[in-house]
């Protein structure tokens, strides 16, 4: 997974003629508009550095003029380089000749526009195939792949319309399409979902996303979009007037902002769709296993203050849960062991999932969401007061010590046993 | 101010002139006598090709073009010249007009896609182009006489150098106008320059390459009448001796002939240009 596949070094792209004297100036450290003032030449990126790994979906993330297009455009030298290297697939490809360029572009990499750039004499179906067209496949072969490839974007039965018949969303479908049958490993994607509306634009990340699972592409995705670079990103690098000002995980950026302008925009980001169960589920305390009997349920839910308790079975594995008036009643009626009794079944959730799918069930549900992991086992507890809480925290100025602690593993939490169960008393 | 003495500009061009033709002169009227005798054996075999076939070709051009209704106007105007017994030089004038037409587009388009892919070229072309459309015809009418001596080949010369610029423009700008990440589609996924002209540039820039062939074609046309003076017959030369006699009528007659072919040439164009122009392509 943690393959690298583009690796981006001293990357630097000065434009106008005689970039030799802003590349000294850089070299001076003098500032880009000094440079501009004094040479007439613009700096479009500086020094940029980077890697990307296999299979991962790396945005770089920036305002418009920020560089991140002339980044891009870089990987597949559709801008030339000034200065620095990228090596992509162990081949500096700043240093390939003009037909081995051409071979590089057809095999390796495969780009989705903007604004779509389907070509208007075209039927979708030939738009589709132009990647494989280029690289002269017969037209027998280019066609069956095209044809799978706009079944898998959902334009089946589209193939001989025009792009004018299509609406935006389907033209951008494709834009993807004809990436897709290059079968390249790369795709370098410019903004590509910014001209779409936003429902629309929702709906082609989910797609890519879900494509993103079964093609395992690397991809590099431009955005200015913060909540589209956090929703989609493996990774994500802050770029600012031409200069890289963070790389990160959609985690790292927004719980440490490498400054002050990578805070101002995170600030403003929706904290529902990027914080995920397990960043504000609190330690799952205390928990009673199958063993235990009501009378064992009903002391510790007395000591603790509240009116149910999770029960799970040796390998912590979720099995429900039992409340006061449950545990009363078995007690009651003899029974000795959690075993014989139903267990009431509240809402559960993967820690991975974001808390925003989470929110209504936790606003209607009387017991407390338990998150798991793939394994079933009960690694956290959500009420309604914690999630609250963590909305609140980071949508302030963002406490990084209360975030620390919502993230910290839970593990090793039965040790802590009656620190903070009193909460799950809902 | 008397003291800088006149450019020699006048005594410059003559001298060319002299030059090429005491060193070229001899071939120039070999070719010229073959390219005319060429077009006159073309005339005469499309004259022995009835009439009506000719009208039912252009009949179908025109409802492939553009419809039924072309069709119809189509049959109805060329009827008319027939009638007006003006077909023979309908048919000398339409072959010239073809024939310049072709040979404009044939240079034409070739240079203004060099042009636009070269701001170089396409700086130096700019120039000749404008000289070539405002310089007044009969100036080179002249020395075009004197090259190719009295008759068609003149005549196709002159209505090159008037109607080729038209061409050679819009196939440039048609270039040009081929948007900026359509270019980079081509280039992003490999094209060879040859593969980014002819998938890409090329078709996308047709519609733009149709409206500058239709001006060629209509600009030869209006060479017509001129050329009749340096003895291209046809239509032109109709109206030439109904001008020079002040036979009104007469000279209204070609009028209209000329007319009507004017219009059915470029209403087929247009038809031809419109089935390649497609809504994505009207937005730029």
């Amino acid at each position: 997974m943690s393959e690298e596949i583009i690796e981006v070094q001293g990357l630097i792209k000065v434009f106008g003629a005689n970039p030799d004297k802003a590349l000294r100036a850089l070299a001076k450290g003098k500032s880009k508009a000094e440079i501009l003032k004094e040479t007439g030449l613009t700096v479009g990126i500086n020094n940029i550095g980077f890697t990307v790994n296999k299979g991962e979906i790396f945005v770089v993330m920036g305002l418009s003029g920020s560089g991140k297009s002339t980044v891009l455009r870089c990987l597949n030298r559709l801008i030339e380089p000034t200065a620095g290297t990228i090596i992509i697939d162990g081949t500096d490809i700043t240093q390939l000749k003009e037909k081995e360029l051409r071979k590089f572009r057809q095999e390796k990499t495969a780009m989705v526009f903007q604004q779509f750039a389907l070509l208007p004499h075209r039927t979708v179906l030939q738009n589709t195939v132009f990647g494989l067209e280029i690289q002269g496949i017969s037209k027998k072969e280019r066609e069956e792949k095209a044809i799978k490839t706009l079944e898998l974007v959902g334009l089946k039965g589209w193939e001989d319309k025009y792009p004018s018949q299509l609406s935006g969303g389907m033209k951008q479908r494709v834009g993807l399409a004809r990436a897709l049958t290059n079968d390249a490993e790369i795709l370098l994607m410019d903004e590509a979902f910014s001209a779409l509306d936003p429902l629309i634009r929702e709906e082609m990340q989910d797609e890519l996303l879900s494509l993103q699972q079964k093609m395992n592409k690397t991809i590099v995705f431009i955005t200015h979009d913060l909540n589209e670079a956090l929703k989609l990103g493996d990774r994500i690098a802050f770029l600012r007037d031409g200069e890289l000002v963070q790389v990160g995980t959609p985690e790292e950026i927004t719980t440490h902002p490498a400054d002050d302008y990578v805070a101002k925009f995170v600030r403003g980001v929706d904290k529902s769709k990027i914080l995920t169960a397990g960043d504000v589920m609190k330690k799952p305390q205390p928990l009673i296993t199958l063993r235990d009997g009501p009378n064992v349920a009903l002391r510790i839910m007395k000591q603790h203050g509240i009116s149910s308790v999770f029960v799970v079975n040796r390998e912590r594995q979720l099995q429900g849960i039992i409340t006061v008036d449950a545990a009363v009643e078995a007690r009651n009626a003899g029974i000795t062991n959690l075993n014989d009794i139903e267990l009431a079944h509240g809402p559960k959730i993967k820690e991975d999932v974001p808390v925003q799918e989470a929110l209504g069930v936790i606003a209607e549900s009387k017991l407390p969401m338990a998150v798991v992991d793939e394994e079933d086992k009960l690694i956290g507890i959500i009420v309604r007061g914690s999630v609250l809480a963590a909305l609140a925290s980071i949508n302030h100025s963002f406490d990084v010590q209360d975030t620390e602690e919502a993230m910290a593993p839970p593990v090793s939490v039965a040790a802590q046993a009656g620190s903070q169960g009193g909460e799950s008393n809902e | 101010m008397n003291s800088i003495p006149k450019f020699p500009l006048a005594q410059i061009i003559d001298q060319i002139v002299a030059w090429l033709k005491s060193n070229f002169g001899q071939a120039l009227h070999s070719f010229s006598r073959g390219f005319s005798e060429g077009i006159e054996t073309l005339a005469e075999r499309l004259l022995m090709v009835p009439w009506w076939v000719i009208i039912l070709i252009f009949a179908f051009l025109a409802w492939r073009a553009k419809g039924w209704r072309l069709a119809i106007g189509t049959i109805i105007g060329l009827y008319f010249i027939y009638n007006l017994k003006l077909w023979a030089p309908f048919i000398d004038t339409l072959i010239l007009v073809i024939i310049s037409a072709v040979v404009s587009i044939v240079f034409g388009v070739p240079l203004g896609i060099i042009a636009g892919r070269s701001r170089g070229f396409h700086t130096i072309l700019t120039p000749i182009l404008d000289f070539m459309q405002t310089m007044p015809s009969f100036v080179y009418l002249i020395p075009a006489l004197l090259f190719f001596s009295i008759g068609k080949v003149p005549a196709v010369f002159a209505t090159v150098i008037f109607a080729m610029p038209p061409a050679i423009r819009f196939t440039d700008l048609g270039i040009r106008q081929v948007p900026v990440d359509l270019v980079e589609v081509g280039e992003a996924f490999g094209s060879t320059p040859g593969q980014l002209l002819f998938k890409v540039q090329l078709p996308v820039a047709l519609p733009t390459i149709m409206a500058g062939i239709n001006q060629t074609m209509m600009l030869s046309l209006s060479m017509v009448v001129i050329a009749a003076m340096i003895g291209a017959g046809g239509l032109g030369a109709g109206v030439l001796e109904a001008i020079s006699q002040l036979k009104i009528g007469m000279g209204f007659e070609y009028g209209v002939a000329v007319v009507i072919l004017a219009i059915i040439l470029d209403r087929l164009f247009q038809g031809i240009g419109r089935s390649f122009r497609t809504d994505d392509n009207n937005n730029i």
